[in-house]
């Protein structure tokens, strides 16, 4: 059994006494939502903190999936299990089922969050490039009950590190709605059932009588941070959606990720990958959007 | 697979379904495991272990951690210097550090040990230690071990200059090289077997109670074989044997990696004589994957020569093996390459010959580890991939080839060209039964199909025969302990009976199949009958259980034992029968009078009399029971066909195992659902090695395997369906025929995945791939960039 160095433990009650907690101890504090990253960081020794607040509690308060008109709106407790099972968010938002059933198994996303996911920023996470691939803001919340609203691209400062300072907590995640035909989709490559992935793809696409208003494609695990990529969206922008149009995002992707050798796979397999899972995620996405 | 259970209400008396005995203690949570062991005032041992894979150590600084709260000893490896016990023989006469005195040779090598009274003041202390390193040039690749540039790692051994650890040769040389050069197609291929590791899901671990005052050390130990343990650690330690008891309490999976003696079961019987008190050590998962023993690690260069119609001539290999920083392969003294000499396979061959260089490396030791009944995988992998590539070569079905190859039913017992003596075997129709279930005709119909439209299918074949049950004593030994098997009965009075054996389950189900052993031969229910194993103060002597052997030599020492038991029941009988010995029958549970039904006595009845009041025949003492010590006179020879179909996505080359058929073919079934169970497991793990599993090492020798994030086994989700199949071939030599089947499809199954990978690339002119056959990997190879992993 590996065990973790010594650290004081507390239970939060509430969202603001939790940032209170944050105020008082700084960086020697860590929040623990889910705890499947931290906690074996911690037992591995490669993550020491003084303290532990625990948010298991605020679930109540920070768990909910949320649909207006204009966005969804995800409380940053909610379980991955609440995302896979939810028939709303499956409805207008098909790719967070796609990326569930291949995140980690059963045990992980009975517990682990969507804002735990998030924060950990790890590079190959997958709701991180689902989240890039909607378009989705991030709403952190500081002392004094201050809140601010960051795009995606501000969130990810770097691989596990990101723009939620030390006294302040990531309570909400908003995914904006846009009044044309949608659909979204999601790719993983891995080694295993379970594992991180070797390169995941999400795309989501609007239609507007058959031509492509907007298109979006996110990327995991292919650079220090999901990316998005710009240059696809500019791509596919008025377009009739189609093969050659696939190939094209497929080819930008490739070229515009930087992944590494590593266990995982050769960098080339990866920008294949990348190439690949776009065509595919893009293809099936504007099946759903046509459906 | 309802199937698989339906007869299991029939409680067999002998042979046959049952569920296992031992299953309503694991599954409810009441199996007692060495990290369930409390002792009252037990402490708790962590061990620093290297960071680096060659370093010498300048300095070690302990004052900090002996300070550190709750610390009660810190040892380093100067401190077992003084006590003579830094260094410890491995199975294979090396010696390996107990704790590292002079440099450390691999990364996670135990350099000091801290005993505290708890695990997490024990783990706190570690980071007070203060070690200065002065990091050396490690040997990584092993391809350069030998090379004279090679820095040398066993500086310890006296005149040591290189990273040479033995030469070995089996076959003829001249002969073979005669027959290659009149042959009309050979064909050569590199192949490696990957470093992989067993990862029981119990780690290892032990619990030591030393008592100062009788001079007695008790010790719970995650081992597979604890009779040798203890004359080991009475050699090794000094403590009188007789003064020893070894338990092996429940175990959560072995797999050859709770076969040799680690520094850290040593650690605890120091720490418990240095501080007085019992001390628990319980490694980590990540101490696991880097220290304990690995296996494979073989590049082998093989060639085969045929000729153009497709028979078989002769094969030849030259393997280079990867032993680590210390030779600790647990094999037979005298087979320093485990039984890898049968890498002919089940074909009648003209000729064959292999020659092996064994070097040190700065990885972790081990080498037989992972149910590979000592190195037959590896040889079994050989055989059938080169046979595959000769079919490639020839144009010819693999199946064809290798039922036109096959050694004949009439030609057993069959001597091989490397020596080694095929009991019984009768490989064809197990070969048709695989394809018959397999549907091989249809198989190739639709592979066909879908090649036309781009898709990739592939089918791979296995058909492997393995050498289990070591041993016959007069070659096979384990520091010179002969690798025989006790065994005692003994009936009580109401006609229960206890059997205590000298080998030890892991989860195979000992207490199951052996209670049906003997309940076949004394017709006694096994739910009357207790088996003991695993403490050294209650069972007789033997050398464990690895390698398939439990069955192949225990089994027939159970056999036996039960056999003189009820010679000696049948004289009682005659007794309370008034009849003469020649006049009785045995039918399976009395002893009936010839020729008149009516009269006879139950074996229950027989030995309450064998207890009871009265005398008993002349020269027949009190009591029913018996004991044995088994020597078998050969190893059992198991062989199996194996059929594997599998799907690649084009697109991402990630492989999809459709279905497995596994026929075996493992002599006379004791407990059929155990032995698919096994083949279950065995199966499993061979998805992992063909497809995920690898232990690999940075160019500084960083263990990039040590957590099972990284260090992948596959789950239920790779797997298929597994289609199960048998034929029974008994052993002509075994007292019920059986053969061993623990590790036939971790054997077997590795081949034919592989196979049919190479099968389904067949369009790409891929005639070999190196496992593991991750995604990456098999794209490489869609590109003609197939490179070993190594």
């Amino acid at each position: 059994m590996q065990v973790p160095a010594p650290f004081e433990y507390e239970r939060a009650t509430s969202v603001d006494q939790a940032i209170g907690l944050l105020e008082r101890l700084g960086s020697s504090a860590r929040l623990v939502a889910g705890g499947h990253s931290l906690l074996p960081m911690m037992k591995l020794r490669l993550a020491n903190f003084e303290y532990l607040i625990d948010i298991n509690d605020l679930h109540a308060e920070l768990g909910y999936i949320r649909l207006s008109d204009d966005e969804v709106r995800i409380g940053a407790m909610t379980r991955h299990r609440e995302l896979l099972e939810s028939d709303v968010l499956a409805s207008v938002l098909p790719i967070f089922s796609d990326a569930e059933r291949v995140i980690a198994d059963p045990i992980v996303r009975n517990r682990g969050t969507l804002g735990g996911s998030l924060c950990q920023a790890d590079p190959s996470e997958d709701l991180s490039a689902v989240c890039t691939t909607l378009d989705a803001s991030c709403v952190i919340r500081g002392p004094g009950g201050a809140e601010r609203v960051v795009t995606m691209e501000e969130f990810h400062v770097g691989p596990y590190e990101t723009a939620v300072a030390d006294n302040e907590i990531l309570t909400e995640i908003r995914i904006p709605r846009k009044s044309f035909r949608t659909g979204s989709a999601y790719a993983k490559v891995e080694r295993r059932a379970g594992d991180w992935a070797v390169v995941s793809a999400g795309a989501a696409v609007w239609l507007d009588e058959g031509r492509i208003v907007d298109a979006r494609v996110g990327l995991a695990a292919v650079g220090p941070n999901t990316t998005g990529i710009p240059e696809i969206s500019a791509a596919l922008r008025g377009h009739e959606p189609g093969e050659s149009l696939y190939e094209l995002a497929g080819a930008i992707a490739a070229r515009s990720c930087d992944p590494v050798t590593d266990t995982r796979g050769s960098a080339d397999y990866k920008r294949h990958l990348a190439d690949e899972l776009t065509r595919r995620t893009l293809r099936k996405a504007v099946e759903r959007a046509r459906s | 697979m309802t199937q698989v259970f339906e007869n299991n209400d029939l409680q067999p008396v002998g042979y046959g379904r049952m569920l296992r005995k031992e299953d309503a203690r694991l599954l409810r949570g009441r199996g007692r495991f060495v990290d369930d062991v409390q002792l009252p005032g037990m402490l708790h041992l962590a061990i620093l272990r290297s960071p680096f894979a060659h370093a010498t150590i300048v300095s070690i600084d302990t004052s900090a951690a002996e300070a550190s709260p709750g610390v009660r000893a810190v040892v380093t490896g100067e401190t077992l210097k003084g006590l003579g016990l830094a260094w410890m023989p491995t199975l294979s006469n090396d010696v390996q550090a107990v704790l590292a005195t002079d440099k450390v040779r691999f990364q996670g090598q135990e350099v000091a040990f801290v005993v505290a009274e708890d695990r997490y003041q024990a783990r706190d202390a570690l980071e007070l230690i203060d070690v200065e390193y002065d990091v050396l040039e490690p040997v990584v690749d092993v391809r350069k071990a030998l090379s004279p540039d090679a820095p040398v790692i066993r500086t310890d051994l006296e005149g040591k200059t290189d990273n040479h650890v033995f030469d070995w040769e089996t076959g003829d040389e001249e002969e073979t090289n005669r027959v290659f050069a009149a042959a009309d197609v050979i064909v050569k291929e590199d192949i490696v077997y990957p470093r992989v590791h067993p990862a029981p899901m119990e780690t290892c671990g032990s619990v030591a109670d030393f008592d100062p005052v009788e001079g007695r050390l008790r010790l719970w130990s995650t081992t597979q074989a604890p009779h040798a343990h203890r004359t080991l650690y009475a050699i090794v330690a000094g403590i009188p044997e007789h003064k020893i008891q070894v338990i092996a309490p429940d175990i959560g999976g072995g797999f050859g990696n709770k076969v040799p003696i680690y520094p850290g079961y040593v650690h605890s019987i120091v720490g418990s004589i240095v501080t007085g008190r019992p001390v628990k050590w319980m490694e980590d998962r990540s101490e696991n994957l880097i220290s304990t023993g690995f296996a494979r690690d073989y590049i082998m260069r093989a060639e085969i020569a045929a000729t153009s119609e497709g028979k078989i001539l002769a094969i030849r290999t030259n393997v280079l093996a990867d032993h680590g920083a210390f030779n600790g392969t647990a094999a037979p003294v005298k087979y320093p390459a485990g039984f890898f000499g049968v890498f002919t396979g089940s074909y009648d061959l003209q000729a064959a010959h292999c020659k092996m260089t064994a070097v040190y490396t700065n990885k972790a030791p081990g080498g037989v580890a992972y149910a590979c009944s000592f190195r037959i995988t590896e040889a079994v992998y050989l055989v059938e991939r080169i046979v595959d590539a000769l079919a490639y070569e020839l144009r010819m079905d693999p199946a064809e080839l290798r039922l036109k190859n096959f050694i004949r039913p009439e030609q057993f017992p069959y001597t091989t060209k490397t020596g080694w003596v095929y009991d019984s075997g009768d490989y064809e129709p197990t070969m048709r039964l695989a394809m018959e279930m397999a549907g091989y005709d249809e198989l190739r119909k639709e592979q066909a199909e879908k090649r036309a439209r781009g898709e990739l299918m592939g089918i791979g074949i296995a058909f492997f025969t393995e050498a289990v049950g070591a041993g016959p004593r007069k070659n096979m030994d384990i520091l010179g302990l002969g690798m025989a098997d006790g065994c005692e009965l003994r009936v009580h009075p109401t006609g229960k009976a206890v059997v205590r054996l000298s080998v030890k389950t892991q989860g195979q189900g000992h207490e199951t199949t052996f209670a049906q052993i003997v309940a076949e031969e004394l017709g006694i229910p096994p739910a009357d009958i207790d088996v003991l194993h695993g403490d050294t103060d209650n069972t007789p002597f033997g050398l464990g259980t690895y390698g398939s052997r439990s069955t192949p030599v225990s089994g027939a020492a159970a056999a036996l034992v039960a056999r003189k038991v009820r010679d000696k029941a049948k004289l009682i009988a005659s007794a309370m029968l008034e009849v003469s010995v020649a006049d009785l029958d045995w039918v399976k549970g009395s002893f009936q009078v010839k020729g008149d039904p009516g009269r006879s006595v139950t074996i229950q009845e027989i030995a309450f009399r064998a207890h009871g009041a009265g005398d008993l025949p002349d020269g027949v003492e009190g009591g029913l029971e018996a004991q044995i010590c088994y020597n078998p006179s050969n190893l059992t020879y198991p062989h199996g066909a194996y059929i594997c179909v599998v799907d690649i996505d084009p697109g991402t080359a990630e492989v999809k195992v459709r279905r497995f058929i596994a026929v075996d073919d493992c002599g006379t079934r004791i407990n059929p659902m155990i032995i698919e169970g096994q083949v279950h497991g065995g199966l499993t793990d061979g998805v992992g090695m063909a497809l995920m599993e690898m232990i690999s090492f940075d160019e500084d020798g960083n263990c990039l395997g040590a957590s099972l994030m990284d260090y992948l086994i596959p789950t239920a989700l790779e797997v298929p369906d597994w289609e199960t199949g048998f034929t029974v071939t008994p052993s002509p030599h075994h007292p019920i025929g059986a053969k061993g089947i623990g590790e036939s499809a971790t054997v077997g199954s590795p081949p034919a995945i592989v196979n049919a990978v190479v099968d389904a690339l067949k369009p790409f002119g891929i005639r070999h791939a190196d496992m593991p056959l991750t995604p990456s990997r098999v794209w490489d190879a869609m590109r003609g960039r197939a490179t070993p992993p190594i």
